[in-house]
């Protein structure tokens, strides 16, 4: 039974003011109703006028995503009754959008490249902030500092065929409206996500309110479930809209009052249209994703891997091409293997990390001055302090402090004789032709000497001493 | 040409209440309104004095607003430095 899923992404566009009124979109932490004006607080009297950035970032993804754009383009007003909208309508567009018809490539289920094409991108404002108080209260508590934050929405055709899809496409196009700098990937609730979901002859539920890119996945593999098992015991899926509780990872039916919306669009009557699409051809691109994914394996020589890791984040591809002079392969595998894992599991940015202390590392390792373990130990030692807000002391100081620098064989010959004695069933299976038993004893010795050397050598130095006839 | 039930929508969707003996009146008006929007869609196009102005922009600069306190001061009710609305959902 084929899945087809379409969605909806609400991207805030990372200028400094609002869409409609010059406040400061920078509200983080702020107290509410701090960053507001007549204008976002829909005051009589206000009139709106346009971010000529924000229309700019919007033509700037139009442009990434090789969409038209419409001679001319207009807001309009939609209304309805919420109380995180303090003028009863929202400014968005409707029947103008800013730009049509763009495509995103990705790859689907079995790794072949495909296209998921998008319908169309709009400009509108973001609506306040609704706090639910628990406890079964009467009231809501509304903030306004959102109230007029510029977002854009992307429609995708329901051109997706399963829920991994799904995340894979927001994936990509996370990055690529990063790579394009119109968007702040840290903010939380920076992208949000209404998904279309049907299995192929049944009716589209669509799920509303998932807020984290993450949860898209989760919210549609659930769906799929459910209709699925609808469909098993003979029943229909019903035409709804469905929120998505983040929490418990399900989706639970909206009541159907909150469907029956009647909106009455019409155009915005205090704007003026947009007449823009000749601002597209002065639009300079950055290097997109997969241009630059290209040019890593061309220029650096990295695995296709790699490549994709290390260009998934633009901040962490700027940083490996400033660590790459070393050794690109080298750099390559450090970075997206090792030092992406450790920071992950320590919560911490890319941005935290000093690249000049990775680049040192790097030169220790290349030069053989340290064995990859110890390196990891020094690796660990920078982080632990960056997270701390420590100073980042360099590689060359931790090795010397902690004894880190690599052995050579001779320094290990007491260790080896110690271990060697220490398991004569182990000599006897190694003797007896099982490979395991050598690993075996280098592993005691590695431990004894905190990796310091190099396994291959050491395997070398232990059956050399057994062979040669040490015991 | 508005009738009597589009009239009771309308009021619902903009959640004014009206009584029935109201509804006349309004379906009357509404009319009337629409007759004149008739007229001024015989005026045209290009001699509207605003037609051909297109991209009214401004710079994504930052302006003061209004402070907590201006902002809450049309508020029925406020809870530390938050508005607040009828329970929705």
């Amino acid at each position: 039974m084929k899945t087809i899923v379409g969605l909806e992404i609400h991207v805030q566009l990372s200028t400094a003011t609002k869409l409609f009124c010059g406040c400061s979109t920078d509200y983080r932490d702020d107290e509410p109703n701090t960053h507001c004006c007549p204008v976002c607080l829909g005051l009589p009297g206000a009139l709106p006028r346009i971010n000529r950035k924000a229309v700019d970032y919007g033509l700037k993804v139009a442009k990434a995503l090789d969409m038209k754009v419409p001679e001319e383009s207009e807001f309009a007003r939609k209304n309805y009754f919420y109380p995180d909208l303090p003028k009863a309508y929202q400014i968005t567009q409707y029947d103008k959008p800013l730009a049509v018809e763009g495509t995103v490539e990705i790859e689907d289920d079995e790794g072949h490249e495909k296209i998921v094409r998008i319908t169309r991108v709009h400009l509108e404002e973001d609506p306040g902030r609704l706090v639910h108080v628990a406890g079964g209260s009467k009231y809501s508590l509304v903030d306004y500092n959102r109230s007029g934050i510029p977002l854009l929405e992307i429609v995708t055709e329901p051109d997706m065929r399963s829920p991994q899809e799904a995340r894979r496409f927001l994936n990509k196009l996370r990055t690529i409206l990063e790579y394009l700098g119109v968007f702040d990937g840290d903010r939380e609730g920076g992208l949000r996500v209404d998904a279309n979901i049907s299995l192929e002859g049944s009716e589209r539920v669509e799920v509303k309110n998932i807020s984290s890119y993450k949860g898209v996945e989760k919210a549609l593999t659930f769906e799929v479930t459910r209709q699925k098992n609808l469909l098993r015991r003979g029943q229909k899926v019903t035409r709804e809209t469905r929120h998505f509780m983040e929490g418990r990872g399900i989706t639970t039916s909206a009541r159907s009052k909150e469907e029956e919306h009647d909106y009455r669009y019409f155009p915005e009557p205090d704007l003026r249209p947009l007449r823009v699409a000749d601002r597209v051809a002065a639009i300079d691109l950055p290097e997109l994703p997969v241009a630059r994914k290209n040019r890593f394996m061309a220029q650096y020589g990295i695995s296709l891997n790699h490549a994709r890791t290390l260009t998934g984040d633009p901040k962490l591809a700027d940083f490996y091409e400033r660590v790459a002079s070393v050794d690109p392969v080298l750099a390559a595998t450090w970075v997206a293997d090792t030092l992406l894992g450790e920071l992950n599991y320590r919560d911490m940015n890319i941005a935290a990390v000093p690249a000049e202390r990775i680049v040192e590392l790097l030169a220790l390792l290349k030069s053989k001055t340290i064995t990859d373990t110890a390196g990891v130990q020094v690796l660990r030692e920078m982080l632990d302090a960056c997270a701390a807000g420590k100073p980042c002391e360099p590689p060359a100081v931790i090795v010397e402090r902690e004894g880190l620098a690599r052995a050579t064989g001779d320094e290990f010959t007491q260790v080896v004789q110690k271990v060697v004695a220490a398991n004569p069933q182990a000599v006897e299976d190694y003797r007896a032709g099982k490979k395991g038993a050598l690993n075996f004893l280098v592993g005691q010795v590695m431990k004894e000497t905190r990796g310091r050397a190099d396994p291959r050598e050491l395997g070398r130095i232990v059956s050399e001493y057994i062979d040669t006839g040490g015991v | 040409m508005i009738t009597e039930s589009d009239i009771e929508h309308i009021a619902e969707l903009a959640d004014i209440g009206i009584s029935k003996d109201e509804v006349p009146e309004f379906t009357t008006q509404f009319n009337a309104i629409l007759d004149y929007f008739e007229v001024l869609d015989t005026v045209e196009g290009e001699s509207a004095p605003d037609a051909g102005i297109v991209n009214v922009f401004r710079d994504d600069e930052p302006r003061p607003g209004l402070s907590q306190e201006e902002a809450l001061a049309n508020a029925g009710s406020t809870e530390n430095g938050f508005i607040k609305a009828p329970r929705v959902m």
